[in-house]
């Protein structure tokens, strides 16, 4: 008799995870947003303040990086996939195979922010230097106007968003010394820069912070005003990927990124805003 | 009725049993699938022997070697941490605590390991990592060293309590019989003790080093992450688990990149393997020698 209950206990899990499986959760209108992990802080703070706003919408807001979220915008498990980048040209095919029309809207820019050790007197370096450094072809300070330290290299994983921009707007699409350190986020590269005297790095102009230096690129401070009138080269825009023009939920909701209140939330996540 | 009833429960637990196996050769098929592509498109040698991981520039390299010295060597400092010290403690528990100390000190070693990862990894970057780097006088703090404790710290658990348990398995005999004829404690231990566990140990350190190998969130978190050939383990270094952590989440689906992302995950799984398999021999011939046939 014991045996038994057991039994009838387990068949009744197996068959209680059976139906969570098979039972699609109802909401009334459902909303998946997938991609950059640099566009998670707005799409999430946009995501919360529009469901305060429509409480029959209900939207999951996931990270994974640009890659992820074009992919998953191509097979249908998202309906929006943030980017850090354009989508590609291979993904552009993929997607026009899987019968997906990835259209883009621009929802925000984005400055990358040149960063050293706060005790580190340099305080401006030419796109051309910064170039040498991560090449390769400048490995100590001095050779930029500072102190004589070795200079070390910190970088973000070659497959990240973030590099991605600044591989093609600093160094032309050339190789990141191999021996330079590759970090697996934005905090992780402020982080290691803020313990390394000698380490140059560079992160999202949101992850400006005291404990790095932000230096001069091209004679041009690292801020939001400089990367709104274009005069600061080291910034990009981010994207939010919609298949087909966004039309119903996803456009009330790529309108309300675009709007003022939703501009307010770009700024207040480190970003900065489109108007 | 009964009979039934009773042949339903024995397919019901037979299937349940045989899940684990099923998920086992899932995940293999998964990686065989995803993975060998790359042998084709860039070659065996080519891909395991080749020294430099540009995986997405024009064109791209995907050279594994300095990856898997990465793992290596890393796995390879955290031995010459975790042994001395995970045998040291379970020689000291095992033969000279008395009950109270060993019933404090066995638990608190197993806590150890059920720290997570990451808070190992938090603890490597904000406490180690600037410590080693000031200790040495080195240019950054992430390096296979780093990494190195941290694994170590992390596999002296197991080391200790598998190699406990071996020394506990020695009879009684053993001992009884090497005091009776004049050794003095230490004598005891090193001749007759030791040698009699000394599979059982090499068990235990075979399986700290494959919990070593396949660590990711600590040694993304703290060994720098340069794809470089280590020439020594006070440099950064890139293993192949945290590459596969680090660039998977970005490797666009089906490309070159991806799929060699998978293809690092079966060496991988081919390293455990064959650590295991060595473990599972040579705890074997240990049973054996003490004529336990278990």
């Amino acid at each position: 008799m014991f045996k038994s209950k057991i039994a009838i206990t387990v068949l009744a899990a197996v068959l209680c995870v059976g139906l969570m499986i098979s039972v699609p959760t109802f909401a009334a209108k459902s909303l998946t947003i997938k991609g950059s992990t640099t566009v998670l802080p707005i799409a999430q703070s946009c995501a919360e303040a529009f469901m305060d706003m429509h409480s029959d919408v209900n939207i999951s807001v996931q990270g994974g990086g640009s890659g992820v979220g074009i992919a998953s915008l191509i097979d249908g498990t998202c309906d929006i996939a943030d980017a850090s980048r354009p989508i590609k040209d291979k993904e552009l095919v993929k997607a026009k195979e899987n019968g997906v029309q990835a259209y883009e809207n621009v929802v925000a820019l984005d400055g990358i922010a040149v960063i050293v050790h706060p005790s580190n007197p340099v305080d401006g370096l030419s796109i051309e230097q910064i170039k040498k450094i991560y090449t390769g072809e400048i490995s100590n300070w001095n050779e930029v106007g500072g102190k004589n330290m070795k200079i070390t290299v910190i970088s973000r994983d070659s497959a990240s968003g973030t590099f991605e921009t600044f591989n093609e707007l600093a160094l032309d699409k050339e190789k990141v010394r191999a021996d330079a350190l590759l970090q697996a986020s934005n905090q992780a590269v402020a982080q290691a820069v803020s313990r390394t005297p000698g380490a140059i790095g560079y992160v999202g102009l949101g992850y400006l912070s005291s404990s790095v230096k932000g230096v001069d690129v091209d004679g041009v401070e690292p801020t939001k005003e400089n990367v709104v009138n274009g005069s600061y080269n080291l910034a990009r825009k981010l994207f939010m990927y919609t298949n087909g023009a966004p039309a119903g939920v996803v456009k009330a909701f790529i309108d309300f990124v675009l709007s003022e209140k939703g501009q307010e939330l770009v700024e207040k996540a480190g970003y900065v805003p489109l108007i | 009725m009964h009979r039934i009833r009773e042949r339903i429960y024995k397919v019901l637990f037979t299937l349940l049993a045989f899940a684990s196996l099923l998920f086992l050769v899932g995940i293999t098929l998964t990686l065989f699938i995803e993975g060998l592509p790359v042998f084709k498109e860039v070659g065996f040698f080519d891909f395991v022997l080749g020294k430099s991981w540009y995986p997405t520039y024009e064109p791209p390299d995907f050279g594994i070697l300095p990856l898997i010295l990465g793992s290596l060597w890393v796995t390879a400092g955290a031995v010459l941490f975790c042994v001395p010290v995970g045998v040291g403690s379970a020689l000291f528990i095992n033969e000279l605590a008395g009950k109270r100390l060993k019933a404090v000190l066995k638990p608190i070693i197993e806590i150890l390991a059920g720290i997570p990862s990451i808070v190992y990894g938090f603890f490597g970057i904000v406490v180690i990592a600037p410590f080693i780097q000031r200790l040495l006088n080195l240019p950054v703090g992430l390096t296979a060293f780093t990494g190195s404790l941290m694994l170590g710290i992390m596999a002296t658990p197991t080391v200790c309590s598998i190699s406990e348990d071996a020394l506990s398995f020695v009879p009684r005999s053993f001992r009884e019989a090497s005091l009776a004829v004049g050794a003095n404690r230490w004598q005891t231990l090193t001749r007759v003790v030791f040698p009699a566990s000394a599979s059982g140990i090499s068990t235990s350190i075979i399986l700290g080093m494959s919990r070593a190998v396949g660590e990711t969130m600590t040694v993304l978190m703290v060994t720098g992450g340069a794809a470089v050939i280590p020439h020594t383990l006070f440099q950064p270094v890139r293993p192949m688990t945290s590459t596969i952590a680090a660039e998977m989440g970005e490797a666009v689906m089906g490309s070159t990149h991806y799929h060699s992302l998978f293809a690092i995950g079966l060496i991988l799984f081919f390293i455990t393997l064959i650590f295991n398999v060595i473990a599972e021999l040579v705890s074997r011939r240990f049973r054996k020698k003490l004529g336990l046939g278990r």
